[in-house]
């Protein structure tokens, strides 16, 4: 009991950013590559970054999920340690999709009687309702990504870090867990933070897109999406943005080869 | 904008659907017993049985006396004759406990040695090269010295089998440790499992296979171990394990004895490792979809 009213004093006090980043700067040796990073996520805002390769997007995501240190500047996430998921699934090979979501509730501190119901409902949340005992091996790339979704979003973190999680899907995997993600977002009050190098993706998913400039990486511009959700990704405002954006990427992207 | 319409969200689930039940593989189904016998039993038995036809062909051909080249049926005998003694049990059982029980000291001392290796930098450094050039030290080479220091008693025995081992199974557990995904560490880490949490729910299970292969070897090395043991120091007090018994067939010159204990040896290590390591890896390999289907 005791828990849950502490949950909900902090829940009363909501700060008004979900994530914080104050002039963030980070250097591997002697290589800047990120350059005065300032960016607020607000609470249950859906942020993408944007960026070529070499822009430290990636990086970027690693400092605020607290598994590497800025080399300066500061990082607040009041919601506590953020929920961070991959490119590939990183689910645990030895344990079932059940069990991989309840290792987070388990490592979050949930009591073992009520972790088997939440799985299962996470489960559901992600339509996957009869994968509990489903081995990893046996689901498919875009099942694997929705079970990592749904351990992701077992540690009931307020901030959830994706690093350009669909990539490696095929288009029409995609759609449908742009869709998915989409309804999830919109039913919890969960903010994301979305990194990405395809402009379509970011216009179809956020209401944000931040572009960022590379090497070393600072922020370039952002825009405010406005398109109302659902969107499909073919929608015709979403290709405008999607043009213009693309169009600064570019800009960005030539300014490299011209020395 | 009409794609954004209410039904939309049906229309994704049942795409959904569509696409995991396409993108799932169906279920095997278990392979029936007479094909397990044809594929897996048959092979192997008819390999047995092609070694005893040449090896009765050679004796019928008389290629060599037959003080060194006994037949088949004279080894058989001798089989019957030490079962009908009462001792082909108890010689198979004084060395099977002895390398189970040495087996187990070694996995005692193995694991954590393995895991200090494998985790601090400065033990890695001092002995990691060490024990993995111990484990191509014979370990026929630790009996003189284990003679010497602890006589001819089973604490040799155990000695002799726990420096043949114990480098295999830490060797085992730090490869196994030392090929955990760095991204697993970091999933474990983003959900909060750092320190012993991290060893215990993420880098012990992911070592699990490198360490399982290290118990096979370390397995099939204290078996060697133990057996050259027992032929080299053999004492009345020590009492007849198949290392004696094969010692014994040499002194007495009795070469179907010789072939005999052969065979056993070579039989309980199969058995040991058909009947406990193989079903564990195949079980852990199965489990991870790391067992292809022959």
């Amino acid at each position: 009991m005791a828990t849950v009213l502490a949950k909900a004093e902090v829940a009363e006090e909501i700060p008004a950013y979900a994530a914080r980043i104050e002039h963030v700067s980070k250097s591997f040796g002697s290589q800047l590559v990120l350059d005065d990073i300032t960016l607020d996520v607000a609470p249950g805002e859906f942020v993408t970054l944007l960026g070529a390769s070499g822009c430290g997007k990636s990086t970027l995501l690693n400092l605020v999920a607290g598994l590497d240190a800025p080399s300066g500047g500061a990082i607040a996430t009041p919601g506590g340690r953020p929920a961070l998921m991959f490119q590939e699934h990183a689910l645990f090979p030895w344990l079932t999709a059940g069990k991989n979501i309840e290792l987070a509730l388990k490592l979050r501190g949930v009591a073992r009687a009520d972790r088997r119901t939440r799985a299962e409902e996470l489960l559901e949340l992600v339509r996957l309702a009869g994968a509990y005992d489903k081995r990893v091996h046996e689901l498919s790339g875009g099942m694997r990504q929705r079970v990592a979704l749904a351990r992701a979003l077992a540690q009931d973190s307020s901030l959830l870090l994706m690093d350009e999680p669909f990539a490696a899907l095929d288009a029409i995997t995609r759609d449908v867990l742009h869709d998915e993600l989409t309804r999830i977002w919109a039913s919890t009050s969960v903010s994301v933070l979305f990194v990405t190098h395809n402009v379509r993706e970011a216009v179809r998913l956020a209401e944000r897109v931040v572009l960022m400039s590379s090497r070393p990486g600072r922020v370039a511009r952002s825009w405010d999406v406005g398109i109302p959700q659902p969107r499909r990704i073919e929608d015709a405002a979403v290709a405008e943005l999607s043009v213009e954006i693309t169009e600064e990427l570019r800009k960005e992207i030539r300014r490299h080869g011209q020395h | 904008m009409a794609s954004t319409d209410v039904s939309s969200s049906g229309d994704v689930a049942d795409l959904e659907a569509g696409l995991d039940a396409l993108d799932t593989a169906p279920a095997s189904s278990r392979t029936p017993l007479g094909e397990i016998l044809l594929r897996k039993v048959l092979p192997p038995l008819t390999a047995v049985a092609l070694v005893l036809a040449v090896w009765q062909f050679l004796v019928w051909a008389e290629v060599t006396e037959d003080y060194k080249l006994p037949s088949p049926s004279a080894v058989w005998s001798s089989v019957r004759d030490l079962w009908l003694q009462g001792e082909l049990l108890g010689v198979i059982w004084t060395s099977v406990s002895r390398g189970l029980l040495g087996f187990l000291l070694a996995l005692a001392i193995g694991t954590p040695l393995g895991l200090l290796v494998a985790r601090v930098r400065f033990v890695r450094a001092a002995i990691g090269p060490i024990l993995s050039g111990l484990q191509s030290l014979p370990s026929v080479a630790w009996v003189p010295p284990a003679v010497i220091w602890l006589g001819l008693n089973n604490q040799m025995m155990y000695a002799v089998i726990l420096l043949g081992a114990v480098p295999s199974i830490a060797n085992g557990l730090v490869s196994g440790i030392d090929q955990v995904p760095p991204l697993f560490l970091r999933a474990g880490r983003t959900m909060g499992a750092t320190g012993l949490r991290s060893a215990r729910y993420v880098v012990m299970p992911a070592a699990l296979p490198g360490y399982l292969a290290g118990l096979k070897q370390g397995w099939a090395f204290s078996w060697r171990s133990l057996m050259a043991a027992e032929i080299i120091a053999s004492s009345p007090d020590l009492g007849v394990g198949l290392g004696q018994l094969l010692e014994n067939g040499r002194n007495n010159a009795d070469m179907a004895g010789v072939f005999l204990a052969i065979i056993l040896i070579l039989i309980v290590g199969i058995a040991i490792d058909l009947l406990i390591f193989s079903p564990l890896e195949r079980w852990v390999l199965r489990g991870r979809g790391l067992l292809v289907k022959s």
